[in-house]
């Protein structure tokens, strides 16, 4: 009986449980429902739309003032993927003209969660990219049929000139790494591809808005959240200009026609780069738009490899034009002096072994040689340094040193130009040769590097960098071409000079040999009236084909405001195509045009072609 | 004349009928039917609510046919189903087990559909039925004592049975409903602590798994699971002190010197210098069982010593869990548990319904949004949304005092069957009303819980709100069946 007693009790127990577990719910659904502030409480909800507002990307200018790219209005089109069925296909494809294969196949790429990581129903995603005010205004006129379709301005970037295309790089549709890396951007949205562009992406893009909009449960917008409190207007992009002078750039372009290769003029004093052309090239005005993805493939496959920026990924031979570091480490070092003569008979012989030369004088000092391009003088320096037992211990401390004196110059690393993708050549230093010889060799085995052959190579950025640090005598401030960053200070890296290892002294020798080589020398092509060019030919051996012509050098001796390196692939003699395009580039910017006769020449040699380009978007 | 009257008015179903019961019945239907129309009605369709294409008229239909199934059940003698009851079961544990065979195709993975027509019918959801009143008879009829483990162990068979069969099905959800047979047991005479401990094993396994990794604040080194097990222990043992043992003194010494213990080492490890808050936990319950043990053998009462026993098994139970999870099992097995337990829904998104669901609710406010006026439900993809996530609409359409309204009428419901179970002149008519009600408060619980983001999702329906013919036929057959056992409780007094 009281078991009995004890059993009808535990109704109570049952009865306690349930209650507990009611009001224990009932006090969630308060904390859930009435404690949370409501816009937190509300923050991912669908009555909200959280509509972005875009910024303007900003423009570009050139150093003097010329718009370059700016923005104009362009429209994307926008689906929900919930509220598109039923609509008429066929409509939609010749409203837009378009396949209705590639309608099908675009659906499809929306909904595939991997390509199209923010996927839902019931958002915005987009479709096509990027139309034109005409190619938009035939949709828009049926818009109203088309439910589920909307439109959302944007703007796309539009080029003045056809030129530059390297330097100003492009923008393109975020792929699904961009999104990952960075939570600003979400699909659909653009970002800088390459060029400045990418380098600049930051600044360039601005800040997107929020606007949030209040909806009802059939998705219809009600008005703006507490008037717009939680709103915030987009921040437009910061305006850059860059250093380039589109005239020069024009005009580098033009005379590179049919030439693969590439020109880099550097104003000295401030490490501006003046212009950067490299051919074959491609009109930056084709890669807008939905017609962007089509070209891109096309020059990505071409042979001609026309996306190359060659002026920075280039990594040629420097041939002679490195002659004049040769000169500037052996004087520092005490190798020569510029009286010191060395004999070259056709060449630099040595035990059997035998490099050639061109006939000229001998033997012959230091400023002569430089004129000449003479071969043997600096193999005899190159030798005479690494066999130095009284200065370097062994051929590698002499090989280390010489390395050092390099890269103070801006070979073998990257010099750091604001734009992706520069490459950063090659000085060999000792470890390598150790390496490539098992430790048994000497300066002969090594005896090319010191004519700018064998395993040195640089780019044609280098290059031209080295005619603006022979122009400063001695240092050089690292190149680049944003001149002005609206509201920001450049970085310092292109405010401070960089001292090379030789001193100012040894740089006259070095500019009196160059002016001599226009002169009197192998330059004689790029000697102008009135402007005191210093030069220096190169000649690079090519084992693959045809030598290559290279042209150094800057203008006026005395401050000057130009330093230029022309790299022709090919192109035999330096002086072939290296020194009379290297003179028209100088005349056209110390001048600021070409006299008749100039433009008669440049015309000769905007004709005069080594390659046959036969696709219409590549010149 | 007048006794005759009187008697045939005693009798009369519709005099003895628990109206009050009808009443909260039709209310929760009626409001079942509103949120799935909110939850499944497209404004862009612009169909009509009762068009049957549609699932708001579907569930019209399933709701008029529910009402006249629950008339047909009142007109049927109590005693033909009393009678019936092993056959039922048997029947349907054959079905259960033919299921699977029957299934034309599986139903996101489980094979517990079976294709009648243009209709399809979920077993499972009956066989709660034939379960409940096959119970109440094998009991009453033998008079089984629960507190016996014999006649527990037989019962507990017939219920494990169609478990077994309905997780052959892959329905482990609705397998686990069955498991509130045992608050029926409880009252029935089961011993209290089997429940009381399974009930505290189910809490350190889902609470220790489910917080292992999150800290108790940012940068903080304590584990929230373990911390919040290792507190339940601690107060799970204190209250067994205060049922099981008359002296008061050690059960507040326990009690206050325990839980001062870590709230000041929380304190000191969150403000001063961070540590593991768990080994003073483990300090406080190594000092406890050592008490226990010295009470056990001081005061020479087992009971001591049993709830030193449990707290030790509990401590033991909790790290082999985690050791087997993190150390035996391969990460794809680990997985499958989680899923199991709904603390991942699927390999992407952990949690994602659970977190839309918490939106919507969140989003109703005080007084809701109105019918069909609830944007989360509407324009997101909260799956699962007119059925097993049917809350979030209450909660989303008609707010805090909607919600709470339907809470409590499956209180009063719940409430009202206890009392109804407790007025039954026979077993028999008491273990199946008891046997309902447990049903009823097994699914309220775990349904609304996990839409609260408190219980692990397990896929269940909402009694009378969650769309479908199966599930409120069975809940309707449930019911009216012990409201017809209840109109006749007056027949054995004369």
């Amino acid at each position: 009986m009281e078991k009995k007693y004890e059993l009808g009790k535990r109704k109570y127990v049952l009865a306690g449980i349930a209650c507990i577990i009611i009001f224990a719910y009932i006090l969630r659904l308060f904390s859930l429902q009435l404690l949370s502030e409501d816009f937190k409480r509300n923050a991912d909800s669908n009555a909200f739309l959280r509509r972005m507002l875009f910024p303007a990307r900003g423009t570009v200018k050139d150093r003097n003032g010329k718009l370059l790219v700016y923005n104009q209005p362009a429209y994307d089109i926008m689906v929900v993927m919930r509220e598109q069925e039923g609509v008429d296909t066929m409509d939609v494809c010749n409203a837009l003209g378009i396949t209705r294969d590639w309608y099908e196949r675009r659906m499809n790429e929306i909904r595939d969660p991997r390509r199209n990581p923010g996927y839902s129903r019931y958002t915005q995603q987009l479709f096509m990219g990027q139309l034109s005010a005409e190619e938009f205004s035939t949709f828009n006129e049926k818009l109203f049929c088309f439910p589920g379709f909307y439109v959302q301005r944007r703007s796309i970037r539009q080029y003045t000139y056809p030129y530059a295309a390297h330097v100003l790089g492009d923008v393109g549709e975020v792929g699904p790494k961009d999104i990952e890396a960075d939570d600003y951007y979400s699909s659909g949205d653009y970002i800088g591809k390459l060029g400045i562009e990418r380098q600049y992406e930051r600044q360039l893009r601005g800040e997107k808005g929020v606007e949030i909009l209040l909806r009802d449960s059939r998705g219809r917008i009600k008005g703006r959240y507490q008037d717009g409190k939680f709103d915030s207007a987009p921040i437009p992009g910061k305006n850059l200009v860059l250093s380039l002078d589109v005239e020069l750039q024009a005009l580098g372009e033009r005379l590179m026609k049919g030439k693969k290769g590439g020109i880099v003029a550097i104003e000295p004093a401030t490490g501006e780069i003046l212009c950067m052309v490299s051919s074959p090239t491609y009109d930056p005005r084709t890669m807008v738009g939905r017609q962007r993805g089509a070209n891109n493939n096309r020059l990505s496959r071409s042979p001609h490899k026309p996306l190359l920026n060659r002026a920075i990924m280039g990594q040629y031979p420097p041939g002679s034009t490195f002659k004049t570091t040769q000169a500037l480490t052996f004087l520092q070092e005490g190798i020569i002096t510029p009286s010191t003569p060395y004999p070259c008979n056709g060449g630099f012989h040595f035990k059997g072994f035998k490099l050639g030369c061109h006939a000229h004088p001998s033997p012959l000092p230091l400023i002569p040689s430089l004129a000449t391009s003479c071969n043997g003088y600096y193999c005899w320096g190159l030798y005479h340094m690494f066999s130095n037992r009284q200065k370097y211990a062994s051929v590698q401390d002499a090989m280390t040193r010489w390395k050092d004196y390099m890269v103070s110059m801006g070979f073998g690393y990257r010099l750091g130009v604001d734009l992706p993708g520069e490459k950063r050549g090659l000085i060999p230093n000792a470890a390598f040769y150790d390496r490539a010889y098992r430790g048994s060799w000497n300066a002969v085995t090594v005896i090319s590097i010191a004519i700018g052959q064998g395993e040195v190579t640089a780019t044609p950025l280098q290059i031209a960098n080295l005619g603006a640090t022979i122009a400063n005598r001695g240092w050089f401030i690292t190149p680049h071409v944003v001149k002005d960053i609206q509201d920001e200070e450049l970085d310092t890296l292109y405010t401070k000079r960089r001292y090379t290892m030789a001193s100012p002294k040894q740089y006259q020798y070095v500019v009196q040999g160059m002016r001599q080589a226009v002169l009197a020398g192998t330059c004689r092509k790029a000697n102008l009236p009135d402007i005191a060019v210093c030069g220096k030919t190169g000649t690079a051996q090519n084992p693959h084909g045809l030598d290559h012509s290279a042209f150094m050098g800057f203008a006026p001796m005395d401050n000057p405001r130009i330093a230029i390196c022309v790299y022709v692939e090919n192109g035999i003699w330096g002086a072939t195509y290296g020194v009379p395009i290297g003179a028209l580039m100088i005349e056209q910017y110390l001048t600021g045009g070409l006299s008749p006769e100039s433009e008669e020449n440049a015309k000769l040699y905007e004709d005069k072609h080594i390659i046959t380009i036969d696709d219409a978007l590549i010149r | 004349m007048p006794s005759s009257d009187k008697r045939e008015k005693e009798q009369s179903i519709l005099h003895n009928l628990d109206w009050f019961t009808i009443f909260i019945f039709v209310v929760l239907v009626a409001m079942g039917w509103m949120s799935v129309c909110g939850a499944s009605y497209d404004f862009d369709e612009g169909t009509s609510l009762l068009d049957f294409s549609a699932r708001s008229g579907m569930q019209v239909v399933w709701i008029l046919s529910a009402m006249v199934l629950g008339a047909i059940i009142l007109c049927v003698d109590d005693r033909l189903m009393e009678s019936m009851s092993y056959i039922l079961y048997i029947g349907f544990m054959i079905l259960l087990f033919a299921t699977p065979m029957l299934a034309t195709k599986a139903i996101k993975g489980s094979l517990s559909w079976i294709k009648i027509g243009s209709f399809s019918v979920q077993p499972a959801e009956f066989a709660k039925f034939a379960t409940a009143l096959c119970l109440a008879k094998v009991i009453s009829a033998f008079s089984l004592d629960l507190s016996r483990w014999v006649h527990l162990l037989i019962s507990g068979l017939l219920v494990l049975l169609p478990m077994v069969l309905i997780i052959m099905q892959r329905e482990t959800g609705s397998a686990l409903v069955y498991l509130a047979f045992f608050l029926m047991f409880y009252r029935e005479g089961m011993i209290g602590s089997i429940l009381f401990a399974a009930a505290a094993f189910v809490f350190y396994f889902v609470v220790g798994i489910r917080y292992a990794e999150e800290p108790m604040w940012e940068l903080s080194q304590v584990s929230m699971g373990e911390f919040l097990v290792l507190t339940g222990i601690h107060l799970f043992a204190v209250g067994l002190m205060w049922v099981y043992t008359s002296l008061r003194k050690p059960f507040l010494q326990v009690l206050l010197l325990g839980t001062t213990a870590y709230m000041l080492a929380l304190l000191y490890a969150k403000y001063l210098i961070p540590f593991n808050v768990c080994w003073v936990q483990w300090a406080v319950l190594a000092a406890m069982v050592g008490y226990l043990l010295y009470l056990a053998v001081r005061e020479q009462l087992w009971s001591y010593a049993l709830i030193a026993l449990f707290a030790i098994g509990s401590i033991g139970f909790f790290y082999s869990v985690n050791y087997v999870l993190d150390d035996v099992l391969e990460p794809h097995q680990q997985t499958r548990i989680r899923v199991l337990l709904g603390l991942e829904d699927d390999p992407k998104g952990a949690g994602y319904n659970v977190i839309q669901a918490k939106i919507a609710i969140g989003s109703g406010g005080l007084h809701g949004k109105g019918f069909l006026n609830g944007t989360q439900t509407k324009l997101k993809y909260v799956p699962e949304q007119d059925t097993d996530f049917i809350f979030c609409t209450v909660g989303e359409e008609q707010g805090f005092v909607g919600s709470t309204l339907v809470l409590l009428l499956f209180l009063i419901l719940i409430l009202r069957l206890i009392h109804l179970a407790e007025r039954q002149p026979l077993r028999f008519g008491r273990i199946f009303g008891y046997s309902v009600m447990s049903i009823f408060l097994f699914h309220v619980f775990i349904n609304v819980g996990m839409v609260l983001g408190l219980t692990p999702v397990i896929g269940i329906p909402l009694p009378f709100f969650s769309y479908g013919g199966s599930s409120l036929w069975g809940f309707t057959i449930l019911l009216f069946t012990f409201l017809r056992i209840d109109a006749a409780r007056n027949r054995m007094m004369h």
